[in-house]
């Protein structure tokens, strides 16, 4: 290694200087316990090649961005997940975010809709409208997008198990504004393989699962070829309590998976492949966040060219949503929550996302209050019209200690990726709950670490206050509940229920065979067949997925 | 004589997935040497009380992200005195509001545990609240 003097200069300065003063603490690492060294020099970067690690904005390997231009064409899509109560509320709050400069649509549906469930169903007694919108039918999705043109702005839906079903019905929405498939423009999450590790919003086991997701992938290359019919999370991963390291290492991996199913499947990788996207988590350590994306897009484009042998150039590109750490607000002083937020949205411009969305400071207690959301919304303005921060690409490439820790996180990401490579891939991996544990571990450790007081949060372990902040907070109505209910039961009675159940009969159908599951479903959800109906033709075809026992 | 061990039943109830906190706490309570029993997602109130009388359990924790608390406990709570139950305790923990806090507590629910508390204060809670009969 050649000698630039860093050693002489730890021998001859820092030493002694440390001798009289010492440093803050035994060991420094980021928020996932990666050691970080004092500093990083030229000497470190030994053998560090431009050309191969770094090259171009949208150039391969794509480490300084996805795109020529980035930021200096078109800023990030203002992203914000949004959605609670009726149809109509929700409809209400995104005519408000839109008027306050959000420039995409991303809907949070009721903890029922992500289950594939109605309002009505026993299990859902108490949980109507109250951590998303309630959708039960086609109906209802009209009345969320009543006066926004789908042919102007783009929609991401946080759906996983009924994917298939949310986007059947905003294809059909569309359609009644007289807006074509081919127009629209969006993202469906449905990336089940994070459901059995992380979110758990699961419905069906893994092959059928997955079957499903591919027929989306082959449906939306031939169909809807502006929409990305999969969103391979890690957000949900590192909320989980997971590591970054482990937070890009599963994701990709699990994006591996995907590819593989949908070669299997027999389709041209470069057919579907370009329209894969990511989401990724900004938590709260700046830099090993910043790292971890400019990795992940080194090594998707590496995996994307070498292991499935991708020719477009546009399949090897990792573009990505991302979303700032849930897990890291607090509830104590949850002011200290909007410096956290505009931190970690920082981090996410400077790695170079494509979309974002902002937490809003009241999250530790219920979902945001419109001046919140708000507030949210104006840390993305602030940043992408004050800061500066967009007005050159990868500003921190070429920095010794970014491009260090960019290296480091693509080489532990590796190790992961090898381990459940050999283990025969993620959905065994997931099988003999690999990821899982590695996740619960992770979060074990850092809450042991808080509870010590080794790992400081300021506002729970260190500066707390005496008095806790009152703070206006969103509270449902538990009228949602019934109305919703009885909206459910006016509309079954009001469609045409001989068509709802030849949709449904066919779709059983459909199930049993190896058709392409959409258009089937696309039909049901047209005649009003609902969330629940159609989710238990398929339970009923594909069986319901249960975890293993044991924590 | 062997001195039995406090048996704690860690709940998952309704259509919230967030376990990671749920989790925690029950390893937490297993290495502070309890004897804990997780029942996995997607519990009914009916599923939790049927498994906290099978287990025969001290106490059952209830874990509620989701907002439906105010349903989920006191129907619990409701099942646990029904079933000849009602020496089974309830605590819990997860998204709720102060208020909300105050209204369980008086419901019969022994704590609440809000984003921020720590596994020791837990562990403190059970070493000092829930004794073997």
């Amino acid at each position: 290694m050649k000698d630039r003097g860093k050693k002489n200069w730890e021998d001859e300065v820092l030493k002694p200087y440390l001798k009289k003063s010492g440093e803050r603490e035994k060991h420094f690492s980021t928020v996932s316990g990666l050691e970080i060294p004092a500093l990083v020099s030229e000497e470190d970067l030994e053998g560090f090649s431009y050309d191969e690690k770094l090259s171009f904005p949208g150039r391969y390997p794509f480490t300084r961005g996805v795109y020529p231009s980035m930021y200096r064409g078109r800023l990030w899509t203002m992203r914000q997940f949004s959605g609670f109560g009726t149809p109509r509320d929700t409809n209400k709050r995104y005519h408000y975010l839109l008027s306050q400069g959000l420039t995409g649509l991303s809907v949070a549906f009721h903890l029922p809709t992500l289950y594939g469930r109605d309002s009505d169903h026993p299990i859902s007694r108490g949980e109507v409208g109250v951590c998303g919108v309630a959708v039960d039918t086609l109906k209802d999705m009209e009345t969320i997008f009543s006066g926004i043109p789908l042919d102007k702005v783009t929609t991401s839906m946080t759906i996983n198990g009924p994917a298939s079903v949310l986007l059947a019905m905003y294809i059909a929405v569309a359609e009644k504004q007289g807006v074509s498939r081919k127009q629209i423009g969006g993202t469906i999450q449905n990336d089940i393989l994070k459901e059995y590790i992380a979110q758990k919003s699961w419905i069906f086991p893994p092959e059928p699962s997955m079957r499903l997701i591919i027929d989306t992938f082959e449906y939306c290359s031939q169909e809807v070829p502006r929409w990305n019919p999969i969103s391979i999370s890690g957000y949900h991963i590192r909320e989980a309590g997971s590591t970054a390291v482990q937070e890009l290492a599963f994701t990709l991996r699990d994006g591996m998976e995907y590819v593989k199913a949908g070669i299997d499947r027999g389709l041209d990788v470069d057919k579907f492949a370009p329209r894969l996207s990511f989401f990724f988590n900004a938590h709260n350590d700046f830099f090993e966040e910043i790292a971890k994306y400019r990795a992940g897009r080194r090594i998707w484009a590496k995996v994307m060219k070498e292991r499935f042998a991708a020719k477009n150039p546009e399949s090897m590109r990792l573009r990505f949503h991302t979303q700032t750490a849930g897990c890291s607000l607090t509830a104590q002083q949850p002011h200290n929550n909007v410096i956290r937020v505009t931190i970690q949205a920082l981090a996410a411009v400077l790695g170079g996302t494509q979309s974002l969305h902002t937490n809003s400071l009241d999250e530790t207690y219920a979902l945001p209050t419109e001046e919140a959301a708000t507030l949210a919304l104006r840390t993305q303005q602030i940043l992408a019209e004050e800061s500066g921060a967009a007005n050159t690409i990868d500003p921190l490439g070429g920095s010794y200690f970014v491009e260090w820790l960019t290296d480091k996180m693509e080489a532990e990401a590796w190790k992961y990726i090898d381990i459940i490579d050999k283990m025969g891939g993620m959905i065994e991996a997931i099988k003999v709950g690999f990821p899982q544990r590695e996740i619960a571990d992770a979060a074990y450790r850092y809450q042991k670490q808080a509870d010590k007081g080794e790992r400081t949060i300021v506002g729970v372990n260190k500066y707390c206050a005496e008095k806790s902040s009152e703070i206006p907070l969103l509270r449902i109505d538990p009228r949602v509940e019934k109305e919703k209910v009885q909206n459910l039961k006016k509309l079954r009675k009001s469609r045409d229920n001989q068509a709802v159940k030849k949709s449904l009969s066919r779709l059983e159908n459909a199930a049993l065979g190896k058709d392409n599951l959409v258009p089937y479903i696309l039909d049901a959800v047209k005649t009003y067949a609902s969330v629940g109906e159609i989710c238990d033709i398929l339970r009923a075809v594909f069986g319901e997925y249960k975890e293993a026992a044991g924590f | 004589m062997e001195t039995k061990r406090v048996r704690v039943l860690v709940a998952k109830p309704g259509l919230d997935g967030h376990d990671r906190g749920a989790r925690i706490v029950a390893r937490a309570l297993r290495d502070a040497g309890y004897e804990v029993i997780y029942t996995g997602l997607q519990q009914t109130p009916e599923m939790i009380v049927e498994s906290a009388i099978q287990e025969d359990v001290d106490i059952v924790g209830v874990s509620i992200l989701s907002g439906a608390h105010m349903t989920i406990f006191p129907e619990v709570i409701r099942l646990l005195k029904e079933k000849g139950a009602g020496h089974i305790k309830v605590f819990g923990g997860g998204i709720i509001p102060e208020d909300d806090v105050k209204r369980l507590k008086k419901m019969g629910v022994l704590e609440i545990f809000l984003p921020g508390a720590s596994t020791d204060a837990i562990v403190k809670f059970m070493n000092d609240k829930v004794k073997k009969k």
